[in-house]
């Protein structure tokens, strides 16, 4: 793998990897497997490239893209609580929807973003070189969330989410609209997928209604892988091992698409079966692990 | 003074299943009364506290607790008023959390949660306090996840959380009935001293009947959703598990009775 692979592996990795806290949330602390992802990244993206086309401040298209991203979540969350809809299902529904409102949003199934202003400008006018850029802002995007998400957790509404998908039943006895709670939960998960979909858009200069097919794949691989090789003792611990399991795991689908055995190399088509792989791996590893120490 | 007037409740209503768990049953429960409430399996013990409790609403009547009418409450908004202790004592905790997260959820019961810090420092010396009275050296382990207890410990934990706003009602749901025998001891003796010093107005569900009778100022019993038995005071002292036993034979007589008519 070449420095500059490794380098793009690392910055996907940062920027996925605020989505992939937002799937933490969800799957992991809420017990809410939520596939609005799939329609909420892509929904991000559009937001805040229709905010910059019109000449909005490309940081505050970033607020924009947020709130959208809150919508779409607290949709599915309404769907689940309030009309008793399955919460795999109601998640299928809000994404499904958001692929023709993403279009609705773009006039068309993407908006290109070549020449527009983007976050990286104020950094690279401070004078990093350009290919540097998205790495600094993503970095400084991804560390900011990470502490956010621990800080919030650690309130006394952020402790209410967590007894919410730990024992709905103790909590409600407490006094905790639980639905209440998973409406807000969902948003703010599906707010940091979509302000993840914004900065890809800024950073590949366009936003496209595809660009979220594979976001809950990536997101859970990302998640499963993160556990097993940063383990989840305590919440902040977690919460950190899903941002740098997002970075090994762009690594390794980057080490793979590198990899090259005699005339056999993987193409990026296979980027699928390697996540399977990926996923398969580090879901049976501790179980392989705890057999060989056994014996 | 809690006040249930003419509560009746269906399960499956319209069915082949249907059970009628709550047959226009009335009761007047006064400030600081701790009520022992017995039955055979069906009566509808669970069902009235879970009715108290909010868990489902009702066909028909009216639940006032002091000067509210609940009956249209949902769940979480009786929370304010009262505090449940459940069978399993799996129930009243979060295993992933801390005891002092625990007790902080606890300590909020009912009131606003903002963004201010999860646990105070300032709340734990009531914490270890409260802990203290257990007799359980919890209160050196408040940092512990409360996955790491055992079943009585955590039932204490949850009768010392129950407890730490003081509720208008507690409702005790066969709390003691999944602990072995010593643990259960101690988690009634717990009861029994935490209900008098707080005063607390208390439902008890027991499927022991020297419990029922050895504790509380007053004993109901009922038998398919209505009360049966309801004495008070110095009657309640000087009754025998035996008048109790003869009194469950004579109702389960009645509906042998019942049912030997249908079917001849």
């Amino acid at each position: 793998m070449t420095i500059y692979a490794a380098l793009g592996a690392l910055e996907q990795g940062l920027v996925y990897g605020i989505m992939v806290i937002g799937v933490y949330l969800t799957f992991r602390i809420l017990d809410f497997p939520d596939l609005t992802v799939d329609g909420s990244l892509p929904l991000g993206a559009s937001v805040s490239a229709v905010a910059i086309t019109s000449g909005l401040n490309p940081y505050l298209s970033l607020l924009f893209a947020l709130l959208a991203g809150f919508l779409a979540g607290a949709v599915t969350a309404i769907l689940n609580t309030k009309f008793k809809i399955l919460h795999l299902l109601a998640s299928i529904l809000t994404m499904i929807a958001l692929y023709s409102i993403n279009i609705r949003i773009m006039g068309g199934p993407n908006i290109a973003l070549i020449g527009s202003a983007t976050v990286f400008d104020p950094i690279i006018g401070l004078g990093v070189p350009p290919h540097l850029a998205s790495l600094v802002v993503f970095g400084i995007c991804a560390v900011l969330v990470m502490s956010v998400v621990i800080w919030f957790l650690r309130t006394e509404f952020g402790q209410a989410v967590l007894a919410t998908g730990d024992n709905p039943q103790m909590i409600i006895s407490q006094g905790v609209n639980t639905h209440l709670i998973i409406i807000v939960g969902v948003g703010i998960s599906n707010g940091l997928v979509a302000l993840s979909g914004a900065l890809i858009a800024q950073n590949q200069g366009a936003a496209d209604v595809g660009m979220g097919i594979g976001t809950i794949i990536a997101g859970l691989a990302s998640v499963i892988v993160g556990e097993t090789v940063f383990g989840s003792a305590s919440i902040a611990r977690a919460i950190i091992a899903a941002l740098l399991g997002s970075v090994v795991y762009r690594l390794a689908i980057a080490l793979a698409l590198g990899l090259e055995l005699g005339g056999f190399a993987f193409s990026p088509s296979d980027l699928n079966l390697i996540t399977a792989l990926l996923v398969i791996g580090a879901l049976i590893a501790p179980n392989i692990k705890k057999k060989m120490l056994a014996q | 003074m809690i006040l249930i007037k003419r509560c009746t409740k269906y399960f499956h209503r319209g069915s082949v299943n249907e059970v009628l768990a709550l047959n226009d049953i009335s009761l007047q429960i006064q400030n600081g009364d701790f009520i022992t409430v017995i039955g055979s399996n069906g009566a509808g013990k669970s069902t009235l506290l879970n009715a108290l409790a909010g868990t489902f609403t009702l066909d028909s009547g009216d639940i006032s607790i002091g000067d509210k009418t609940v009956t249209k409450w949902p769940e979480y908004k009786r929370a304010r008023l009262l505090a449940r202790v459940f069978q399993d004592p799996l129930l009243g905790t979060c295993p992933s959390a801390s005891i002092e997260q625990n007790m902080a959820l606890a300590l909020r019961r009912g009131k606003k949660r903002g963004l201010g810090p999860g646990v105070r420092s300032r709340d734990r010396e009531l914490f270890r306090r409260e802990l203290q009275k257990i007799g359980l050296g919890l209160e050196q382990r408040l940092q512990d996840g409360v996955g790491l207890l055992s079943g009585g410990q955590r039932q204490a934990l949850t009768m010392v959380m129950a407890t730490l706003v003081r509720p208008e009602v507690l409702l005790l749901d066969e709390h003691i009935a999944a602990l072995d025998p010593k643990t259960a001891a101690q988690i009634l003796s717990l009861t029994s001293d935490i209900v008098a010093s707080q005063e607390l107005t208390t439902l008890m569900i027991t499927h022991n009947m020297k419990h029922a009778i050895e504790y509380g100022n007053r004993l109901i019993m009922l038998h398919q959703g209505r009360v049966i038995l309801d004495v008070k005071g110095a009657e309640k002292a000087n009754l025998s598990v035996n008048d109790l036993l003869q009194q469950f034979y004579r109702v389960q007589g009645e509906e042998l009775a019942n049912d030997s008519m249908l079917l001849t």
